[in-house]
């Protein structure tokens, strides 16, 4: 592959059920690309943090994959109340997550510095009341 | 192990993903929290959980996990079984507990794999 390749996912969040449905098939278009199953288990479990968080902490947004020959870039927008202590949120076990989000198996506190760990790079902009924006690479 | 092994030592039964039966199992995990589950890449892992809902088997799908357990007799509804059929993963109801379930597989000298 030479060029690179531009994916567009529109999240919503009014269906639980259905969120992950972006990464996953992210996953999938890696696999048949070929790219090496190490970098596709790193995109896949950070974009799916990532894109939970979205339903969960905000209203939804849209995610924008960019794929080259040399690493794969995840942009996630979304128009949630933004995040008021950055480096609170970094922390393992921090959470805000009321109870019926932990009846449904998130809210430990652990997908932020997940996918810190899982990525290359990291970086969280984010306005109050406005939205977040979370930007992860992952070399290939 | 295999997941036939898996599900023997759990006297477990299956709700889909029969046909994989004999894929070897390296490791395991057991919680009902996905991103604990997301925090430690396994190899070949099997995931215990007494959690039923859709986000489990896409944890257990971006984790690449070869096959789930649910504990306490749970059952998932048929769309989670479906959607468990169509990514080819085996899925296995236990009727024991979370803390017997994970001494049985134990037993059977599966351990939690690397941590990191
Ligand atoms: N997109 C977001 N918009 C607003 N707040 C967010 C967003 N993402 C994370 N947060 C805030 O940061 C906290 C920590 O996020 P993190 O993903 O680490 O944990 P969690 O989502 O609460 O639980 P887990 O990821 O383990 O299921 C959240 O509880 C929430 O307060
Ligand atoms: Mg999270």
């Amino acid at each position: 592959m030479s060029e690179s390749i531009h994916l567009t996912y529109e999240v919503s969040a009014d269906d639980f059920t259905r969120a992950g449905e972006a990464s996953s098939s992210v996953k999938r278009m890696l696999k048949q690309m070929g790219v090496s199953p190490e970098a596709i288990r790193k995109v896949a479990i950070a974009m799916y943090e990532g894109e939970i968080n979205m339903v969960i902490h905000a209203q939804g947004g849209h995610i924008d994959v960019e794929i080259s020959p040399e690493e794969i870039i995840m942009t996630l927008a979304d128009r949630g109340p933004g995040i008021k202590n950055i480096e609170q949120a970094m922390q393992a076990g921090f959470s805000t997550a009321p109870d019926n989000v932990r009846a449904l198996g998130f809210g430990a506190g652990m997908g932020l510095p997940n996918m810190k760990k899982y990525t290359d790079d990291m970086k969280i902009e984010t306005v109050i009341g406005v939205g977040t924006t979370v930007t992860m690479k992952v070399y290939i | 192990m295999t997941v036939n092994e898996v599900k023997d030592a759990l006297h477990g039964t299956y709700l889909c993903g029969e046909e994989h039966g004999e894929v070897e199992v390296h490791s395991a995990c057991g919680s009902d929290m996905m991103s604990d589950v997301l925090a430690f890449l396994k190899d070949q892992a099997v995931l215990l959980t007494g959690l039923c809902n859709p986000q489990v088997v896409r944890t257990a799908e971006m984790m690449d996990i070869v096959c789930i357990v649910f504990v306490r007799g749970k059952m998932p509804d048929q769309n989670i079984i479906e959607m468990a059929r169509e990514k080819g993963l085996p899925m296995i109801s236990t009727r024991h507990r979370m803390f017997s379930a994970c001494g049985l597989l134990y037993e059977k000298g599966l351990r939690g794999g690397a941590s990191d």
